[in-house]
């Protein structure tokens, strides 16, 4: 019997895969169609002080292995997270969820946060400092490392309960942005989000998404993700939630080897609503092929 | 929703780059006309979504137009072939709400779901009219599959090479009085037909989409009533809802 236990910044999960914020929405899609505790937990979507329509479509595009999104950041804001969603949550996912919280200012990410921070159903503070599709948020917190940590620094001081910052594949070098993080107090990072691009539509001559461009997720994006979460793993101590373009169970020890303590799957929600159960089902298998009795062993193993 | 294995019964082409294709396999997760199936395509990322045209127990039909790689390749595939598909997604319309003389508005390949509706509204009695809008003679398809299910069917065409010259919205002269509408169409035309009936009805929309089952949020909407995901809260809007 192999062992897929992990722990990720003291709280435990029963195996480390995680569906990524912004492609299981708060999970009752899912849990229409499989007992979604069988994941180790889930991040769900973005939230937001105030409520956001977010962006204009067309939203999506596809792209070879992958797609582009610009949703920008749609939810109904924190308040209604709070006393909506969650509560209806508690009646299909009895793990500690991962809450994602995205912001405009610091004050806005460090309120959203505390508010947050009341529920007993949030395990982990995913605070995402790098949404490539919302202006004058988001990602212009995760390409600076003084912003970087203050965002950290700010949202520490209002939660006891432990705080991933979420950083941006789209930088010259995340681990300068790493290291300012885990400096400024962060428990852990995930990475990455997505990379930012864009698709023109020949018959138009125009973009193909209303936002001009969007973020890269899918099988396309992970040797960049495996890189980046080899390099900060290198550099910093705290815990490492790997994600980019993971669709299969050795993606996921993949992902682990390079240095990730969890790993989310993010885009092949969208095309296989199965995948997360099906990852969770394959793991032992790939395990045992590969001659790995315990899940947490292979951490940063491939260093 | 569900997850099924559907095999490709047969394909025949029905109008210049339409083509009409019979599935196999479990089909109960279709409950209502006007709902869309999410077919995954080998080396394709995202799944493709299409109206159900038609539903029989194991059997569905489907009508696509060929407008790009995903299609293209749908129109090569031969009979037999195994595809992984999503069926029963989205709303479809609320037949219940027609009225004895519910018109039924489609244009190019917005018709199909309404053949479904059509068929489902004769059986229970209703009279039924439809106006088919295409852009010229060869664009044209199943108007004579509308008539054989006993629906009084105008079709339109923009050049006037079939029916009458000009637009959907040309033809509401001759339809007479009708109770309801259930209308699918581009956008433009459903803008259009919000402009022209004088009844309540309901509007199916596209939009492209990630999932299809909404957990994206890539296909989001406003209408009067908050945000709406057209892959799960619609296709089908209510016309008293729409935001234009």
């Amino acid at each position: 019997m192999v062992n897929t236990k992990v722990t990720l910044c003291g709280i435990p999960l029963d195996n480390p895969v995680i569906p990524a914020s912004g492609t299981f929405g708060y999970g009752a899609e899912f849990a229409a169609l499989y007992d979604i505790n069988c994941l180790g937990t889930f991040s769900f979507k973005g939230t937001t002080r105030a409520p956001r329509f977010g962006n204009p479509t067309p939203r999506i595009a596809e792209c070879t292995d992958g797609m582009l999104n610009s949703v920008g950041l749609q939810n109904p804001g924190v308040e209604a997270v709070l006393a909506d969603i969650l509560p209806q949550m508690a009646t299909y996912f009895r793990k500690p969820v991962m809450a994602n919280v995205s912001g405009f200012s610091v004050g806005e990410y460090a309120e959203t946060c505390a508010m947050l921070d009341a529920s007993p159903q949030i395990g982990w503070l995913e605070v995402n400092i790098s949404c490539p599709n919302v202006h004058g948020g988001g990602m212009s917190f995760g390409t600076d490392p003084a912003m970087a940590a203050e965002v950290t620094r700010r949202v520490k001081a209002v939660t006891t309960k432990p705080v991933l910052m979420k950083l941006s594949p789209n930088v010259t070098n995340i681990v300068e942005i790493a290291k300012a993080c885990e400096d400024a107090g962060a428990d852990g990072l995930s990475l990455i989000n997505t990379i930012q691009g864009m698709r023109i539509d020949l018959r138009r001559r125009k973009p193909v998404l209303a936002n001009t461009f969007g973020g890269l997720s899918g099988p396309a994006i992970l040797p960049v993700a495996l890189r980046m979460v080899y390099q900060v793993y290198e550099a910093v101590k705290i815990p490492i939630v790997g994600m980019g373009g993971v669709s299969t169970a050795e993606d996921v020890v993949e992902m682990m080897l390079a240095g990730a303590a969890a790993v989310q799957i993010g885009a092949v929600n969208l095309v296989n609503p199965f995948a997360g159960r099906d990852i969770v089902n394959d793991l032992p298998a790939v395990m045992e092929k590969y001659g790995i009795q315990n899940l947490s062993d292979c951490i940063g193993g491939a260093h | 929703m569900k997850e099924v294995t559907l095999q490709i019964v047969s394909q025949t082409r029905v109008a210049r780059d339409v083509y009409r294709m019979i599935l196999a396999g479990d089909t109960t997760a279709v409950t209502a006309a006007g709902q869309f199936i999410n077919i995954k395509l080998d080396g394709l990322y995202l799944r493709r979504p299409i109206s159900v045209c038609d539903w029989e127990p194991e059997e569905l039909t489907i009508i696509y137009k060929v407008v790009g790689k995903g299609t293209a390749q749908m129109a090569a595939l031969p009979d037999g072939t195994e595809l992984s598909v999503l069926t029963g997604l989205g709303n479809g319309y609320d037949l219940g709400k027609s009225g004895s003389r519910p018109l039924l508005i489609g244009g190019g390949v917005g018709v199909p779901p309404l053949y479904l509706a059509a068929k489902l509204l004769q059986n229970e009695g209703k009279t039924v009219t439809a106006v088919l809008g295409f852009n010229t003679a060869e664009d044209v398809f199943y108007a004579d599959e509308f008539r054989a299910l006993g629906v009084r069917t105008l079709v339109t065409t923009a050049d006037g090479s079939v029916g009458t010259r000009g637009f959907v919205t040309d033809a509401l002269a001759d339809v007479g009085d009708y109770s309801y509408v259930f209308t699918c169409g581009p956008e433009p035309m459903l803008k259009a037909v919000y402009g022209a009936v004088n009844t309540d009805g309901q509007f199916s929309f596209e939009e492209r989409m990630g999932c299809g089952f909404g957990a994206c949020m890539g296909c989001t909407c406003k209408t009067k009533y908050g945000n709406k995901r057209i892959c799960t809260d619609g296709p089908v809007l209510y016309k008293e809802e729409i935001v234009w």
